[in-house]
């Protein structure tokens, strides 16, 4: 069973994604922010990571320098999922390390092919 | 001494001279050469044989009246901050290279206007450089106990020293045709010389107070002693202090407007800022170089009383008289030094505005319209070269010729009359719009022929032992003209005489000239670049008004004659980019026109530059109140320009923040749609969790699309407000009222017994949504266990404040005024997102802020926040 991490703050967004890949047989874990995000992520080792940018605290971006400086977590994929969508915005995410920026509003089939996709390689 | 030995230090002098000018030329970037001490020190190019030998003259016949020449500058030089500052910020723009040409261009490129003001400059200036070479020449005979000066040419070692610096000018003045570009080699070197002149200075007046003398004290009981010396050392009376006020006052022109100050001062600036070094380090050289003056000249009464020597020449005889040669010849050599800065930078300046300003624009105009660019960058250069050897011989004749018996002093405060009369037209033309160039000439030959009649005719018969009446009973027996009491007026001795009369009748001819004729659309569109040069600076080429045809190909040509292939090309390509104007473009506009000329006139002049790029462009006529009116549009465009990026970027960060808001709750409201619309199956509590959350999501959106629109009608002033006389008590009331739900689920009482009632002007709804946003905000952020919240009222003077209490844990200090900016959202907000847009603060800031309130966060002990407004009692 793969292990998928949801980082977003907003707690419908959060609901809606639990759901989707309980279905599709993910161990789902679930943080609010950035610091809740790195210490689940140290903790379980998820296969995926579903990042959120704007976040009180500790940003997105924070959270995916953490994880690519870690010997550990730099091999987690990560998906930024973000309503930010300026030029900028995506390439420093990718700059940063992110398998792939998708931005909100999603579609939720097209986000569970990515996921899928992305965990085959 | 020997002269031989007096020859070759002056040799090895020069030459040291020449090595510096020829590093610092080589090194120009050197900060040894770029700092703003070289750059004060080259002003002290003011400090001449004059100061050196003639100072102490004058202090030894008139006393402290010598002191005059240096109050002046002293008091004006504070003031450059802002009128130096200006006056280099119009040079710098316009690529100004000489006074003639400040003048000229001011008063709308008049070409007659900057010959007139070369004209003034050289006939006041050469004999003033007659007067450098006449020190040098009688210290160097004094020193090598020559009595009398040669009568052969051939034998005087002056006139070789003037050629060397007619050489040093030429060589080191004429590396750019730009004039306008700075001249460092000349520059470092005139600084060294600076301190070389002023430390030998302060060497022989430590000397004589110290060593001849027991210091100032014995120097001073000595000199009380001696006749005279009483009358000497006071102002005198009223007419006296006219007379010291009007000396000071023409040299506080005479440090801005002397051909050789305009040119260290402004035209080789090279950064504003050392302007900020100048105005107390200049002024402590000047006071520096003059504390011995005095002591020096009493010291030469003193031990010359009785005897037969020229005051000038005390500072060079008093070490003689005692055999201390070698300090006779630092004396010497730093009036030396003094001289030669004088002639090399009155020379160069002299020489560009004779090129620039007279010869050009009159005679070689039509062959550089027809030259190659080689061929004319060299005539410029040239021209130039000749111009300054012709001057200095000319000075060296002069000298020669005249028997220049007067004190160093008087042919110099002579000088700084004749250079006075420009003064009006200056400061007029940096002040006053309506000033115009017909007045401006005017002006300047009034002023100038007073003078020659108060001033050089009486001086130059007297020179030459013509004996004549007319001086002692005026011009054709008429005793109200007699130039020494000008309509019978005779407090004034001649100098401050011909400076009130000269000054007095220049401006109003000025004044009245301008008043009285209507100036030329160009004159004025100049006027106003300058007048108000810090409101155009910032147009550039766009603060030209000019209407009429030319072509792009036709100026590149006039260009290319000047500047070269390459240099042209480059200089267009900066300008196409900084307008953004298509290189394709057959049909030049007024900014390029005016580009161009700025181009030229550095090379030959303002006067010349327009001639000749006007040669290519056919300009119509305008009229005046179109210049106006055109100039004052294209500023406001300008001006609203810039506004308008301003706004145009906070618009895009706000909609940045708008639309990633937006975007929120939608991708909230589509994936659970989806996952709905996909899913059969899905339980029923789920399914009606999920619409749920799709309906909440949906009434967030609608919220902050009000938001929004509210908070755009309350900054645009769109929505009028309500106004009328209520109830703040009433108003509390309601608020708490619409709370009421939200209070009851948090367990939150709300604490009113602080409000009292009072009435006063202001729209109920707005004021309670302000009221309302608080009192949610409050309940929201108040302690989870025992939160309370508390409003109070409180009268304060001509205001009410209304302030809202919670006692949750406060406001980061960081937060406390951005809270009010709109989406601001805290680093430190707690992991649940507080419901709202983000823009509830930033509303209500408005509302309070169109009801001419305040309204601003603070904490409060022990533990809380409070939220205060305020709204006006009497709101008319």
């Amino acid at each position: 069973m793969k292990k998928i991490l949801i980082v977003d703050d907003e707690p419908n967004i959060v609901m809606s994604l639990e759901y989707i890949f309980k279905k599709e047989n993910f161990e789902v874990f679930i943080a609010r922010d950035g610091a809740e995000a790195i210490e689940i992520a140290e903790n379980n080792i998820p296969d995926i990571i579903l990042l959120d940018i704007m976040m009180p605290k500790v940003d997105g971006y924070q959270v995916l320098n953490y994880l690519k400086s870690s010997e550990e977590l730099s091999d987690i994929r990560v998906i930024i999922l973000s309503a930010k969508n300026k030029i900028s915005d995506v390439e420093i995410g990718m700059q940063l390390g992110a398998n792939k920026y998708i931005s909100k509003p999603f579609s939720t089939k097209k986000l569970v092919k990515e996921v899928k996709e992305l965990l085959k390689k | 001494m020997s002269s031989f030995l007096v020859i070759f230090i002056i040799i090895a002098y020069l030459a040291l001279i020449f090595y510096v000018a020829y590093w610092a030329e080589k090194n120009s970037k050197s900060k040894w050469v770029n700092n703003p001490y070289v750059y004060t020190l080259s002003l002290a190019v003011y400090c001449t044989a004059w100061t050196y030998y003639g100072s102490v003259g004058l202090a030894a016949t008139s006393g402290l009246q010598f002191l005059t020449i240096y109050i002046g500058p002293i008091i004006i030089i504070p003031s450059w901050i802002i009128l130096m500052k200006k006056i280099i910020r119009i040079s710098k723009g316009n690529k100004i290279s000489s006074l003639a040409d400040f003048i000229s261009l001011r008063y709308g490129n008049d070409r007659f206007l900057g010959a007139l003001v070369t004209v003034v400059c050289i006939l006041a200036i050469v004999p003033y450089i007659s007067l450098q070479l006449k020190a040098i020449s009688e210290t160097f005979n004094v020193i090598t106990n020559h009595n009398i000066a040669t009568d052969y040419i051939i034998n005087d070692t002056t006139f070789y020293i003037a050629i060397l610096l007619a050489i040093f000018a030429a060589f080191f003045g004429t590396q750019h045709t730009d004039a306008s570009e700075r001249h460092k080699g000349i520059i470092t070197a005139v600084a060294l010389e600076s301190i070389i002149k002023l430390v030998f200075f302060l060497v022989i007046g430590v000397y004589v107070t110290f060593y001849l003398f027991n210091g100032p004290a014995d120097v001073y009981d000595k000199a009380s002693g001696l006749p005279n010396f009483k009358i000497q050392q006071s102002i005198d009376g009223l007419e006296g202090g006219f007379n010291w006020f009007l000396l000071s006052f023409v040299s506080m022109i005479a440090i801005m407007l002397l051909p050789r100050q305009f040119q260290v001062t402004v035209v080789e600036n090279d950064r504003e800022k050392y302007l900020k070094k100048v105005i107390w380090l200049f002024p402590l050289y000047l006071l520096l170089f003059n504390i011995f003056v005095i002591f020096i000249a009493w010291g030469g009464n003193i031990i010359f009383e009785n005897q037969e020597v020229d005051a000038d020449l005390f500072t060079l005889m008093l070490p003689l008289n005692n055999n201390h040669e070698f300090l006779a010849l630092l004396v010497f050599l730093g009036g030396f030094s003094a001289a030669i800065s004088m002639v090399v930078i009155s020379t160069l300046a002299l020489s560009t505005m004779l090129s620039n300003n007279l010869i050009i624009p009159y005679g070689f105009l039509r062959k550089f319209s027809e030259g190659e660019s080689e061929e004319n960058t060299g005539s410029i250069k040239k021209i130039r070269r000749i111009a300054i050897f012709s001057l200095i011989i000319i000075a060296y004749f002069f000298y020669k010729s005249f028997t220049l018996d007067h004190s160093l002093v008087s042919i110099g405060l002579v000088s700084f009359v004749i250079i006075a009369q420009l003064a009006p037209s200056f400061f007029g033309g940096l002040f006053w719009r309506r000033g115009s160039s017909l007045g401006a000439k005017l002006g300047i030959i009034i002023g100038f022929i007073i003078t020659f009649y108060i001033l050089v005719v009486p001086f130059t018969i007297d020179s030459q032992s013509i004996s004549t009446s007319f001086v002692e009973e005026g011009l054709f027996g008429l005793s109200f003209l007699k130039p020494n009491e000008l309509f019978g007026l005779q407090i004034f001795e001649p100098v401050p005489s011909a400076v009130f009369w000269s000054l007095f009748f220049n401006t109003i001819v000025y004044v009245l000239v301008s008043v009285g004729i209507v100036s030329s659309y160009r004159e004025r569109n100049f006027a106003e670049m300058f007048v108000d040069s810090s409101k155009y600076a910032s147009l550039h080429e766009d603060a030209y008004v000019w209407k009429g045809e030319a072509y792009v190909s036709d100026i590149r040509k006039v260009l290319t004659r000047f500047l070269g292939e390459e240099r042209t090309e480059r200089a267009l390509n900066l300008f196409f980019m900084k307008y953004g104007v298509d290189k394709k473009n057959k049909l030049a506009d007024a900014r390029l026109v005016n580009f161009s000329e700025k181009l030229l006139t550095g090379s030959i002049g303002s006067a010349s530059a327009r001639i000749l790029i006007s040669s290519v462009a056919k300009e119509e006529e305008i009229s005046l109140t179109e210049v106006l009116s055109i100039l004052d549009e294209t500023r406001k465009t300008k001006e609203s320009n810039k506004e308008l990026k301003e706004r145009d970027k906070q618009k895009d960060e706000f909609l940045d923040t708008v639309s990633h808001e937006l975007k929120t709750p939608i991708t909230s409201i589509r994936a659970l749609s989806e996952i709905l619309l996909d899913n059969d199956d899905i339980e029923k509590a789920t399914k009606k969790q999920f619409l749920k959350s799709i309906l909440s999501e949906s009434k967030r959106i609608s919220r902050l699309i009000n938001n929004i629109l509210d908070l755009e009608k309350l900054a645009t002033g769109k929505e009028k407000l309500e106004l009328n006389q209520n109830s703040i008590k009433n108003t509390i009331q309601k608020s708490i009222d619409a709370v009421s739900q939200l209070s009851l689920t948090n367990g939150i009482k709300i604490n009113k017994e602080g409000v009292k009632d009072i009435e006063l002007i202001y729209d109920e709804d707005r004021i309670q949504q302000v009221i309302i946003n608080l009192l949610s905000n409050a309940i929201k952020f108040s302690n989870k266990e025992n939160g309370s919240v508390s409003v109070f009222t409180y009268i304060n003077q001509n205001k009410i404040e209304i302030s809202v209490e919670d006692n949750g844990k406060g406001i980061e200090v960081d937060d406390l005024v951005s809270i009010f900016d709109k989406f601001y959202q805290s680093k430190n907000q707690t992991i649940v997102k507080p419901e709202g847009s983000g823009l509830g603060l930033a509303i209500s800031k408005q509302i309070i802020e169109s009801h001419n309130g305040k309204i601003w966060a603070e904490n409060i002990k022990p533990q809380g926040a409070r939220l205060t407004f305020t709204l006006p009692l009497n709101t008319d």
